[in-house]
């Protein structure tokens, strides 16, 4: 397909090239459909050898065996977490970002290196402490000690602050020459300017919020508090050759972040970009 | 820059007052930017600032349930070092990371030399196939490898089998010798995709003008690669390699759901050290005086990183 769209020579490195890519692309969906396909195999066709490779008798056998469990309550916390993060998120870091790239006050500069130093540490080596702290929060067991950290990780700051120095000064030195307060220049005029930011934010950090499992196997304990990535995997340790169930479970996990991902994605990959560029 | 050293003198001259406005507009300045940093501020020094020196600070106690906090000084670093288990949970996380890190490098920039001129709906797609791993998230990713390398009933061994290369089923999560090369395959697949997205990105930017302007000088796709893209993409493969260093040190949950470091420790990394120390042995102090030399490690590593493609680049 992309050779006859891309050059209309074609050469015998042009043609191995593209095998290769299709099969390494083969691979990486492979396991997707391994899910979903798996998920709808009753527990005869999924263990059996030679294996099926397409489910010719559906059954919604494994999905009802899910719903058994909580597992519309894990996907409803895991919406509230990663919708709550990504709002915090938004709103702080785009204030934030702005104030670090067009204000200029005395301060500025250590802030913003301590927040590139904390970047370059590794965020799971904190995870002890901030679980003491949440404790102390009485919030153990609670979303918010899950969302609440996500919030605080400065990578929004960053992002935000790349977007914002693209605002030309001008624009807001002319908003103040026409009175305008903080307040408003800051919703007029700069955050129509870095709505594209904003949504390379909101994408990344919903899905990143949706798919930190360790931060949710520390915070979160009861059953009925896990997000959907915990319930999966405590299915697993309980059943963990019952592969039909489990794969249910993967799919109703994975198809709503990638449905959101698929929808999102040109933010999703500029903000990727964006955050790569050094300042 | 020019901005920067312009605005006051410009703020000067349009409300053509003193130095004595000028100051209560540079304070009213400071006053404003602080409070559009507060929020950010609060939740950055309460969840990141606070707990990363909670875990230095604890690193020198002996700090563990339902005992007396004391402090030990340097004894947790000591103990470290004679525990055989960190040692070879540091040596897997070295393999790790010597393995991967390299092997996710080159393949995303070939991955992505190859597609970033293709039409954009090829490219977008090959783009998101790469990033699938990534999205669907590390627990649906690691139940699915579970099952193909299941023993019985895992696809991994019926292909292997019916193509004559292997006699009898492995059980390869459970087999010191293909643990953790299985555990690297995982890892790799759910490391590529923001490498090849910021690779794409980088190429793209790459003047066109400049190859123009070699191939019409003669130079071959080689010396073009070598001479005009590689020092442009220099930035990216630089903050590639340190974040992919990061992440694969951190490497955790694939452990903890597929091996749980086993079999025999042939899987333990020192994140997955450190929280069955705190949270299956409730020895917070211990877990926390590893997690500073991981962080040491990183830093350390990044540095050399840095420095090493740094002056390569001005070669």
């Amino acid at each position: 397909m992309e050779s006859s769209v891309q050059s209309k020579k074609l050469t015998p490195g042009k043609v191995i090239t593209n095998v290769v890519l299709v099969l390494l692309a083969i691979f990486f969906i492979f396991p997707l459909y391994w899910i979903i396909t798996g998920s709808f195999k009753d527990p005869v066709a999924v263990n059996a050898n030679p294996p099926v490779w397409f489910p010719t008798n559906p059954t919604l056998y494994n999905y009802e065996r899910l719903f058994q469990n909580p597992a519309l309550r894990w996907l409803g916390n895991t919406v509230f977490m990663a919708v709550m993060a990504m709002l915090l998120t938004c709103i702080t870091a785009s204030m934030a970002g702005y104030a670090l790239a067009k204000k200029r006050f005395p301060g500025r500069a250590l802030v913003f290196s301590i927040m590139i130093c904390a970047m370059a540490l590794p965020k799971q080596v904190i995870l002890i402490p901030l679980l003491k702290e949440m404790s102390f929060f009485n919030l153990h067991d609670n979303i918010w000690s899950v969302i609440l950290p996500t919030v605080g990780w400065p990578f929004g700051v960053f992002l935000m602050k790349q977007f914002s120095e693209t605002i030309p000064g001008e624009m807001l030195e002319a908003a103040r020459i026409d009175g305008a307060g903080e307040a408003l220049t800051f919703v007029k005029i700069v955050l129509p300017m870095v709505t594209p930011g904003i949504g390379a934010l909101a994408i990344f950090t919903f899905i990143n919020s949706w798919n930190d499992y360790f931060l949710q196997l520390i915070m979160l304990s009861s059953r009925n508090n896990l997000t959907i990535s915990l319930g999966i995997a405590k299915l697993q340790a309980e059943m963990s050759n019952d592969f039909g169930l489990i794969m249910a479970g993967a799919a109703l996990a994975a198809i709503p972040i990638i449905a959101v991902f698929l929808a999102f994605q040109k933010y999703f990959t500029q903000g990727i970009a964006m955050g790569a560029v050094k300042g | 820059m020019p901005s920067k050293t312009k605005t006051p003198k410009d703020t000067a001259l349009v409300y053509n007052q003193g130095t004595f406005r000028n100051s209560a507009l540079v304070r009213q300045q400071t006053v404003a930017a602080y409070l559009f940093l507060l929020p950010a501020l609060v939740f950055f020094c309460l969840f990141v600032v606070v707990p990363m020196v909670m875990c230095l600070v604890t690193s020198f106690f002996d700090y563990r349930m339902g005992k007396p906090l004391t402090f030990v000084g340097f004894a947790q670093y000591i103990k470290m070092f004679k525990d055989p288990i960190f040692l070879k949970a540091l040596k897997n996380t070295f393999i790790l990371v010597i393995v991967a890190v390299p092997a996710v490098a080159i393949f995303s920039l070939w991955v992505s030399s190859t597609i970033y001129k293709m039409h954009a709906f090829t490219r977008s797609f090959y783009r998101c196939v790469f990033y699938l791993p990534v999205v669907t998230g590390t627990v649906a990713v690691a139940v699915v490898w579970k099952w193909m390398f299941n023993k019985y009933t895992g696809i991994l061994n019926y292909i292997l089998s019916s193509l004559g290369l292997i006699e009898q089923n492995i059980s390869w999560l459970g087999d010191e010798r293909t643990a953790l090369a299985c555990i690297i395959l995982i890892l790799f697949t759910t490391s590529i995709g923001q490498p090849i997205v910021l690779y794409i990105a980088a190429l793209g930017n790459v003047d066109p003008s400049l190859i123009d302007a070699a191939q019409v000088d003669g130079a071959n796709n080689f010396q073009v690669f070598w001479h005009i893209k590689w020092p442009q993409i220099m930035p990216t493969t630089l903050y590639i390699l340190v974040i992919t260093t990061i992440n694969t040190f951190q490497c955790y949950a694939l452990i903890q759901l597929l091996t749980s470091g086993g079999p025999n420790h042939a899987t333990d990394t020192i994140m997955y050290y450190i929280y069955y120390q705190a949270f299956k042995l409730n020895d917070y102090g211990y877990g926390d005086a590893m997690g500073v030399v991981l962080a040491i490690i990183i830093a350390v590593l990044s540095a050399v990183q840095f420095k090493v493609t740094g002056s390569g680049s001005t070669d």
